[in-house]
């Protein structure tokens, strides 16, 4: 296996809504490299969403190429792209993100289900859930609680580590801290910063707030990397 | 860990679940126990009459006489004249004879005349024999032999009297000529639990002094002169016959149907009582008709429950596919939640149909004569309970290919 330097690679990407004909995102070219930290600011409505369900395989590009990790996404079937998100992305909302009937330890070890590859790469997933769970700072004893129990930072940062959990080599963020106060906010990304760094995996974290900016490797705007275009119906 | 994961999620909608299982449970317990009652009760009317080869009676419908010589329901239209059952008796193929004669009654039971041949010849249940519990079998003229249900009903002991009314739900009684309670049989199950019998003779002494409908004025004949008398019945009501060898049964039948004297119908017990199912059968239809709809509605509100459930549960959903459940993942989990749900259901429905039958089987008893045994599911109901939970997938499957659809379109993006 030669090493892959890009974690994520987007070239010549074009996605038109089906049924809306007007609207078409066009992605030119985006490149991460492996265990950097981007921040991906844009407004509402500038496609971020389309994006991030483009780069997890749950839509797929009309035209261009979307690589994770080395692999075309569009050349797997619907149930090798359903596995290959599980092994290859962590995924953090901004809120609602567990499941709130299940114990913060079933939460955190769901994508593992999915994932055989990321699963054995642990030796012991429970304790590293437990690792996990300490890194993050969650109060001893967390992981039997059920998730619907936790205030909503602490959901976060259970949510965190469900994505961290096996080491997948991306992460996305989608507005994590949106729903958290400012003072847990800069915990949360603090954190989430020394695990993903720790474990060399690559942060693309969606936003529209630039003011998180400082903290990341570099930062890109929707606008710069991207084309929507609204036609008059 | 999905399984689990499935439970947690029932568990968390415990209360729209829980009424989910129950209204399962109750329309299972329903159709079980309609067929329980259905089983029991065309087994305890087949139990009724066995080694009877031929009923005869004055010409009728088959199953008009099979009621009302065996079960006492419904009255005779007409007699079977003294001298045909003679005729018939003495014919070479007739083994065995027994003549019932109805008509009497004591408070709400029936009064039987027949002759003493009855107990030995008359069959339950495969063969059983009846049994004199208490006392012993019908010795003097004026001697009863009451069935378990009488017994217990009016908490009769041997030697009490009984006063036989003329007719059925009369108010002219034989109070001239009591009997006396000689024996107590044991219980049967059959109508015979709720029959005063006497000997054939003493329904015709009791009758000496009447003419029509009614006593004759003054006159009453003293029992001892009774016991004299010779009493030779003019017509009894029907005949239980055996005959000498299988074989000769149609040949038997076939004759007595057409003989000249007197207008005769011959019946095989079993034949009567397939003819009686026939007519049953469209009721018994009905009923298990019903409460099979009753499943289905049961089901049906399953299913409008999963999909109400739909939509607060996107977002469940999607978590699912985020991490990277495949959309038909999402299917399993609501056909599997549908599994146990109809499971749970079908399990609890079985529970309440022990405990009723605990709680109904005295009550079914002393009310229809109707004895439900209390017995480990059978094959049969262990298919009812499997098509239960089958039906409970294949109906869950409609909103689960709806998730299906939502989560393909949703992907793992929901916004709410």
């Amino acid at each position: 296996m030669f090493e892959v330097t890009e974690t994520l690679q987007l070239e010549g990407v074009g996605y038109r809504w089906p049924g809306r004909a007007s609207f078409e995102l066009r992605v030119p070219n985006l490149t991460l490299a492996r265990s950097e930290t981007v921040l991906l600011l844009g407004e509402s409505g500038s496609g971020k969403s389309t994006l991030l369900s483009l780069i997890c395989g749950t839509i797929i590009a009309g035209s261009g190429r979307v690589c994770v990790a080395g692999t075309d996404i569009a050349a797997l079937s619907a149930g090798q792209r359903d596995r290959f998100r599980a092994e290859q992305i962590g995924l953090i909302f901004q809120q609602f993100n567990l499941l709130p009937f299940a114990s913060v330890q079933d939460n955190i070890l769901l994508p593992l289900r999915f994932a055989p590859e990321r699963r054995n790469r642990l030796d012991d997933p429970k304790q590293e859930t437990a690792r996990l769970c300490h890194d993050l700072g969650l109060p001893v004893g967390v992981m039997s609680a059920k998730a619907g129990a936790l205030s909503v930072g602490q959901q976060q940062r259970v949510a965190a580590a469900r994505a961290l959990i096996g080491m997948p080599p991306l992460i996305i963020a989608d507005e994590p801290t949106s729903s958290l106060d400012a003072a847990t906010q800069a915990t949360f990304l603090k954190l989430l910063f020394a695990q993903s760094r720790a474990h060399g995996t690559t942060l693309l974290m969606v936003s529209h707030d630039a003011r998180l900016s400082s903290q990341f490797d570099r930062v890109i705007h929707m606008t710069d990397i991207a084309q929507t275009t609204r036609g008059a119906a | 860990m999905i399984s689990r994961l499935a439970f947690a999620s029932l568990i968390a909608r415990a209360l729209t679940v829980g009424m989910t299982i129950l209204a399962i449970a109750l329309s299972v317990a329903l159709f079980l126990g309609v067929e329980k009652i259905r089983t029991g009760a065309k087994a305890s009317f087949a139990d009724t009459i066995s080694g009877t080869d031929l009923i005869v009676g004055a010409r009728s419908g088959s199953v008009q006489l099979l009621l009302y010589s065996v079960f006492r329901i419904g009255n005779a239209t007409n007699n079977l004249t003294w001298e045909s059952y003679q005729d018939i008796a003495k014919r070479p193929d007739v083994d065995w004879i027994v003549p019932i004669s109805l008509g009497d009654s004591h408070r709400q039971f029936r009064v039987m005349g027949t002759t003493p041949a009855f107990f030995e010849r008359y069959k339950y249940r495969s063969g059983q024999s009846l049994v004199v519990n208490d006392g012993a079998i019908i010795d003097d003229l004026f001697d009863a032999v009451i069935g378990a249900d009488v017994a217990a009903t009016l908490g009769y002991i041997v030697g009490d009297p009984i006063v036989v009314a003329h007719g059925l739900a009369s108010f002219t009684e034989h109070d001239d000529q009591p009997f006396s309670v000689s024996g107590i049989l044991e219980k049967t199950g059959t109508p015979v639990d709720r029959t005063v019998i006497v000997g054939l003779r003493a329904i015709e002494a009791i009758h000496v002094d009447w003419q029509g409908g009614g006593q004759i004025q003054g006159q009453s004949t003293p029992a001892d002169a009774l016991r004299r008398m010779e009493l030779e019945p003019r017509a009894v009501t029907a005949a239980l016959l055996g005959v000498k060898g299988r074989l000769k049964v149609f040949g038997l039948q076939r004759s007595i149907n057409e003989y000249a004297q007197e207008p005769l119908l011959a019946i095989l017990p079993g034949v009567a009582l397939q003819e009686l199912w026939q007519i049953v059968g469209i009721a018994e239809m009905a009923l298990i008709g019903v409460s099979a709809m009753v499943v289905i509605t049961a089901l049906i509100g399953m299913m409008a429950t999963i999909f109400s459930s739909l939509n607060e549960r996107r977002r469940e959903m999607a978590i699912f596919r985020a991490m990277g459940a495949r959309p038909r993942v999402i299917v399993g989990l609501l056909v599997l939640e549908a599994i146990v749900m109809a499971t749970l259901g079908a399990l609890l429905g079985l529970g309440l149909l022990y405990v009723g039958l605990t709680i109904g089987q005295p009550l079914i008893d002393s009310a229809f004569g109707l004895w439900l045994p209390i017995e480990p599911p059978t094959l049969r109901e262990f298919w009812v309970l499997l098509g239960v939970v089958a039906a409970g997938a294949i109906v869950s499957m409609v909103p689960a290919l709806r998730a299906y659809r939502m989560s393909l379109a949703d992907g793992m993006v929901v916004r709410i």
